[in-house]
């Protein structure tokens, strides 16, 4: 049974279609690359499986673990072990990095009927992660993504998902705004979390990012749908011809 | 006086006077403080209840809002003090407790032993008795205009708590004036309280409400402040009345030259309440900050009308208002900072954000800057909106659930004033006073 299974998936939001038959199928411990041109829909996908209420699903299903995933709230979806890495992470003013990151931990494990985690071991495992994607401990002490860079917001995107520790990870455009070393020390923090049972979605528009983190399968999408997909071969030819050949295949 | 001329009407306003009269000739004090009583009766009679054509109280129509006045609360006794004792809203503050219970001075429930040097504390009731300069200092202090509410309280002046702290002396604990009402049938009472801050001296006051959940009590309270040069003063106010109660309060201040004043009014109970300050600065290079919290549920009115005088020059202000508003409460806030001819350099920001937590509330947000000095710093700023969904949505993502989120979102939003309190103890009192009620919210 495949992890993820989006089929014929058609949104829209004010009447205007975005997705327009979409298919994907991961498998557990695949690791899929999807990507396409500005504006083809790629961010309202994530934000669909993520559960962004702001969309009108037409036609199709997604199922998740064998399971309708379209009629689960988000709260809920991540507790069943789905992530998504934002392209735009929010600045929450007044909420403390450690409150945020803690208030998930426990709401996942609660959800999930595990205990709450001690503040010291808490603690002890965000230091830990913190120190593996060289995120300054100074930082969580502010406001969530308050004050953040570019590229400090999207590493505190990857600790989260590195403390949920999903079973789906969707990462949107994690790489860009993302310095030659910070892309290097994502990826790495995206390559220690590969197991034979995560699975990942990463969208990206460089091929640069799949050099660190080797696809099993990438995607072409255009204009809400998938137009073509193979192997990380098919990232290398994109880079060199670009998307016009695969829009004119729709 | 822009008090209009009528006949009492209303069944409220005819009980009021009944019970004017009434008390009139029982009420202790010699002739200075009779004919400042007597005043007032007369004024209010003449006025009556301030309704919605009187601008200051055009969001709280008292005349519409109180049906009844219940009569004056009997003196509390002994059961009355058990009663009162286990609703002081802010139990594990570390403070000096001075508490009134039904407006009066109650000496076996406040901490009057051993006080510090320079600090003098003395009942109202004592005071007029005594006649002594206390009781000349109150009445100072007046608002701008006529106010209905505060010629109420004068005209029922009788008990409430002096505090004077003498020139440099510096308080090491918070004072905390505990109001509480006791008593299971609906009564009225009345307080008034002055503090008198002198110069170079420190303090800090907290100052807070409480009383039985299910009785419709009405209180009136009146608290004037009189800050002296390069003082440094916090006041720091807790309404947490019972749901039913109606409550009145005015805050009268005065601040001198180059002193530090802090006011930071939180606003959570009662089913109506009015919080009226008035804020003088008398002396050249004051600072002042207004940082107040309201938060609201159920059909809960609050008003908070606050005026500020920049007289003189070189002053400094601050003000910033946050007010969460559920269910179908409304929350008013009127603020109007006035700077007068003399008051060059004058440097006053104010702000004032609500928070819609229903479609059902309403919020009344009127920030308003009155200029007469051309060399000065002047701002103000108004936001209402509902909780940012895109930002709610993100707190989902991470698998936390709605409620939670918004507890967060919200804690976030009113904790800005508290998190100002320079006071430690008094600073984590309000914020947990805030989580309660987050915690209760459904
Ligand atoms: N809230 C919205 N209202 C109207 N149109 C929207 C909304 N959100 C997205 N769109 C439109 O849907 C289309 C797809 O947007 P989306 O953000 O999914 O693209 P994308 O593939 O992620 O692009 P990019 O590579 O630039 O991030 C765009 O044309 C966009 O303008
Ligand atoms: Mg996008």
């Amino acid at each position: 049974m495949a992890l993820l299974e989006v089929k014929n998936l058609h949104a829209e939001i004010d009447g205007k279609k975005i997705l327009n038959g979409f298919d994907l199928t991961v498998e557990e411990g695949k690791v899929h690359a999807i990507m396409g041109p500005n504006g083809s829909g790629k961010s309202t996908l994530s934000y669909i499986l993520a559960g962004k209420s702001d969309y009108e699903i037409t036609e199709g299903s997604v199922t998740f673990q064998g399971q309708d995933l379209l009629s689960l709230p988000p709260d809920e979806r991540a507790a069943q072990g789905l992530f998504l890495a934002f392209q735009y992470p929010m600045e929450i003013p007044g909420v403390a990095t450690m409150t945020f990151l803690r208030t998930a931990m426990n709401s996942i494990r609660k959800k999930r009927g595990e205990e709450e985690l001690s503040t010291p071991d808490f603690m002890r495992l965000v230091r830990e992660k913190a120190a593996e994607l060289k995120i300054d401990p100074e930082m969580l002490k502010r406001a969530v993504n308050v004050g953040f860079s570019g590229g400090e917001k999207k590493r505190n995107e990857i600790l989260q998902m590195a403390l949920l520790a999903p079973k789906l990870c969707v990462l949107d455009e994690t790489d860009s705004g993302l310095d030659i070393d910070a892309l290097k020390v994502v990826a790495d923090g995206v390559n220690r979390l590969r197991s034979p049972k995560r699975s990942f979605v990463v969208i990206t528009h460089y091929q640069r990012l799949l050099n660190h983190i080797v696809p099993d399968v990438v995607h072409v999408m255009a204009k809400g749908k998938i137009m073509k997909t193979g192997g990380p071969e098919l990232a290398r030819e994109l880079e060199a011809k670009g998307y016009t050949a695969f829009e004119q295949a729709a | 006086m822009n008090a209009e001329i009528r006949p009492i009407r209303t069944p409220a306003e005819q009980a009021l006077a009944a019970s004017i009269e009434a008390a009139r000739n029982t009420l202790p004090g010699a002739a200075g403080v009779k004919k400042l009583r007597e005043a007032a009766a007369e004024a209010f009679i003449r006025s009556g209840l301030p309704h919605r054509r009187v601008e200051e109280w055009k969001y709280t129509d008292l005349r519409a809002l109180v049906r009844e006045a219940p009569p004056l609360a009997a003196p509390p006794d002994k059961n009355a003090f058990e009663q009162a004792k286990k609703l002081d809203p802010l139990p594990r503050l570390d403070a000096r407790r001075l508490t009134l219970v039904n407006g009066a001075f109650v000496p076996e429930l406040s901490d009057i032993a051993s006080l510090e040097k320079g600090l003098t504390i003395v009942p109202l009731s004592r005071a007029l008795a005594e006649n002594n300069r206390f009781a000349q200092k109150i009445g100072e202090l007046h608002p701008d205009t006529y106010d209905a509410a505060l010629s109420l309280n004068t005209a029922f002046l009788n008990d409430g708590v002096l505090i004077e702290i003498a020139d440099g002396a510096k308080l090491l604990r918070p004072i905390h004036i505990v109001n509480l009402h006791a008593g299971g049938t609906p009564s009225s009472t009345y307080a008034r309280s002055l503090v008198v801050a002198g110069k170079n001296s420190e303090a800090v006051i907290v100052e807070s409400f409480a009383g039985p959940e299910g009785v419709a009590y009405q209180r009136n309270s009146a608290i004037e402040l009189q800050v002296g040069d390069k003082a440094s003063f916090d006041f720091i106010r807790l309404q947490a009345e019972g749901a039913a109660a109606l409550h009145l309060s005015t805050l009268l201040a005065k601040i001198g030259n180059d002193a530090k004043f802090a006011l930071y009014p939180v606003t959570q109970g009662a089913a109506v309440s009015r919080f009226s300050v008035t804020l003088r600065f008398a002396g050249k290079g004051a600072d002042a900050r207004f940082a107040g919290a309201t938060l609201l549920r159920g059909r809960q009115h609050a008003d908070t009308t606050m005026m500020i005088h920049h007289m003189m020059p070189n002053g400094t202000s601050r003000e910033l208002m946050k007010s969460a508003l559920d269910n179908e409460s409304r929350g008013i806030f009127q603020g109007r900072i006035n700077v007068h001819p003399g008051a060059q350099k004058t440097d006053a920001r104010m702000a004032t954000h609500a928070l819609m937590l229903s479609d059902k509330a309403e919020s009344v947000n009127k920030p308003e800057l009155e200029i007469f000095a051309d060399d000065v710093q002047c701002g103000h700023g108004a936001t209402s909106g509902a909780i940012d969904e895109a930002l709610l949505f993100y707190f989902l993502a991470r698998g936390i659930p709605r409620k939670e989120a918004e507890a967060l979102l919200i804690h976030s939003f009113v904790a800005e004033p508290l998190e100002m309190i320079a006071h430690e103890g008094a600073r984590e009192a309000m914020l947990a006073r805030a989580e309660d009620w987050l915690k209760a919210r459904s």
